[in-house]
């Protein structure tokens, strides 16, 4: 049997393109999105052949391949605009745990189903807004991406949607434990709406939104939800943030370590 | 599902001739025809047996999906392990039409009634080995399955068809892995051969279950007993072919691939017979089946462990969404935009002893 060509099911978003230009604004934003989408693939990774049921082992490696398909686009394009001319496997696999820059969020131990149904939920109805509003920045290339993604995440936000309600309203010990993931991962939440300099001045010129806006629709979406599931969004607590500066929790270092570990382990490496 | 309680001698008489007479004539027997309990119990016992070792088939690569050295394998691996829970679920929902419950099913796996392949009772200790997974072991099961496409009971073969589909794309993906592997470092190369040498025997030797013929390695009695199941599997057109003939035809597609990649076959009595138009290669016989089985070792025990430990920590989700479906009507709506998402189902592989 003749046997050469890849899986159509690894191609990324047709995101890379443009010309290799410094931008760091925009690199350093898309590098965040990409982390984000990297870093909380990598946790899905982790459910999958342990999920309740294989229904569900099928429906956490989908939007677990879908994350990391937009980390790829997004990474890819982060690294023609930062001048270093880096790929997305030179950036997921060849820096430090410091230099990571996703949200605090996605690096959160799997704890049960239901942490990671919160987790979902608060994740795929930001990544949805965000994306959205993407696919209207002038940038064709990022639009396309930003629609494209939107579309994606979608069916993310239904699956988290769907198991919200139904632990929610399902027994006495599935809605307290969607409580207690609802607890656990709201603190994380604030960061996602973050923007700094960088991206304030992107916004301002009008190349690509900032999420801050998007917060408040944000949390009408997650409420709608969370009360259709019988339970109440969690109150105001403090609010976790660092993860955008490199500064991440102490679970952080494990994960990065098993990303890159086979890689590390051959220098020089072809793959 | 099945003939009537009161079926007389002579009506079962009639049936039998009608039955055999279908398959005489190749035409696919459906849920609703009249069948031998033996055919059915052949049939339950082999596609359950294709479902599990989908399932238990996930976990050794599935222990890689974070580990990948590139993004590009992480997700054609994530696609890979996603294929095989569609592939087990698929072939679940096939014997399903024969009159077993998917969740008896998983019982019988968990409380080691029922089994997967025994080829998983084996680690996948570097990353080289789920390359070497997926052009030996998916590769054996397009060798074993391909047949199955034809074989005579309808939803069986109709399943085989979408899991044959996916299965050769598998192949050609850890063939490629392996070719880089095998055009990198040094040290990658010898990541790869060390894989080939661990996953050769499981491929060639559980994946078509054991030696069934005198020729294929069997003695004069085993060989005889082994004879008389494949034949009856073949008088029913549930198998086509002999176990030892398709490993025939694996070791003689393996060869030449493995000479392209520059990678040895651990197995030094491979060389090309010009009389036979067949490669040689040392025979799979009993002693050499048995070893390969590694029953009851840490990796076998492991294996179900995994599964039912994922099975029990999902209990009380489980729960929730039975009880949340019994009172809410709702749930009828979601649960069709939910599955709606999920993918296509896809690919097995299994032994067909």
């Amino acid at each position: 049997m003749s046997i050469t060509s890849d899986a159509p099911a690894a191609r990324p978003h047709p995101l890379p393109g443009g010309p290799p230009a410094a931008d760091p604004d925009l690199a350093r934003h898309l590098l965040r999105l990409g982390d984000d989408a990297l870093v909380l693939g990598q946790r899905l990774c982790q459910w999958i052949t342990r999920a309740p049921t294989i229904d569900e082992d099928l429906a956490l490696s989908n939007i677990a391949l879908d994350l990391i398909g937009h980390a790829r686009a997004l990474l890819t394009r982060a690294g023609r605009l930062d001048g270093t001319g880096r790929t997305e496997d030179d950036l997921a696999y060849g820096r430090t745990d410091r230099e990571f820059t996703n949200v605090l969020l996605t690096e959160l131990p799997n704890g049960d189903f239901a942490v990671t149904v919160a987790r979902q939920l608060v994740y795929s109805h930001y990544a949805v807004l965000y994306y959205g509003s993407l696919a209207h920045c002038p940038d064709p290339d990022l639009a396309g991406f930003g629609a494209r993604a939107a579309k994606e995440v979608a069916y993310h936000r239904l699956h988290a949607d769907r198991w919200t309600v139904t632990l929610g309203r399902g027994t006495e010990e599935s809605a307290r434990r969607m409580r207690d993931g609802l607890e656990r991962v709201w603190p994380y939440t604030a960061e996602l709406f973050e923007e700094d300099e960088g991206l304030r001045r992107l916004a301002a010129s009008g190349r690509v939104p900032s999420p801050a806006p998007l917060r408040e629709t944000w949390l009408g979406r997650v409420t709608e939800v969370v009360t259709r599931a019988g339970l109440t969004v969690p109150g105001p607590a403090w609010s976790a943030t660092g993860g955008r500066a490199g500064l991440h929790t102490e679970e952080f270092g494990p994960l990065i370590a098993e990303l890159q570990s086979v890689r590390r382990q051959f220098p020089g490496g072809t793959w | 599902m099945t003939a009537p309680t009161t079926t007389s001698a002579a009506d079962e008489g009639d049936l039998l001739a009608h039955f055999d007479a279908l398959i005489a004539a190749g035409e696919t027997i459906e849920p609703r025809d009249w069948m031998p309990d033996g055919y059915r119990r052949m049939l339950v016992r082999q596609i359950a047996q294709h479902a599990h070792s989908e399932i238990i088939g996930m976990q050794p690569e599935g222990a890689w999906l974070t580990r990948a050295p590139s993004l590009h394998r992480k997700s054609v691996l994530i696609a890979k392990v996603q294929d095989e829970a569609g592939h087990g679920l698929y072939l679940y929902s096939a014997a399903e039409t024969l009159g077993v419950d998917r969740a008896d099913l998983l019982d019988a796996l968990h409380r080691g009634q029922q089994r997967a392949s025994a080829t998983f009772n084996h680690p996948a200790l570097t990353w080289a080995d789920t390359g070497a997974i997926a052009w030996l072991t998916d590769g054996a099961a397009v060798i074993n399955q391909a047949p199955l496409c034809r074989t005579s009971y309808g939803p069986y073969a109709r399943a085989m068809r979408r899991v044959c589909q996916e299965e050769a794309f598998h192949v050609r993906q850890g063939y490629d892995l392996m070719r880089a592997l095998c055009e990198g470092t040094p040290e990658q190369k010898a990541m790869a051969q060390d894989a080939v040498d661990r996953w050769w025997l499981p491929a060639v030797a559980l994946m078509f279950g054991p030696p069934d013929t005198e020729a294929g390695g069997a003695d004069v009695r085993t060989a005889a007993l082994g004879a008389q199941v494949s034949r009856r599997a073949m008088a029913w057109g549930v198998k086509r072919h002999t176990n030892d003939e398709l490993r025939q035809r694996f070791v003689d597609s393996c060869v030449p691939q493995a000479e392209r990649l520059g990678l040895v076959l651990p197995d030094p009595a491979i060389r090309w017979n010009e009389e036979r138009g067949h490669y040689d290669f040392t025979p799979v016989d009993w002693d050499t089946y048995r070893r390969a089985l590694g029953e009851d070792t840490h990796w076998a025990r492991q294996r179900i462990a995994h599964r039912r430990a994922a099975h029990e920590d999902g209990a009380w989700v489980r729960e929730a969404a039975s009880a949340y479906a019994a009172t809410a009507s709702a749930y009828a709506a979601a649960t069709h935009a939910a599955s709606a998402y999920a993918p296509a189902e896809d690919a097995p592989r299994g032994d067909d002893a």
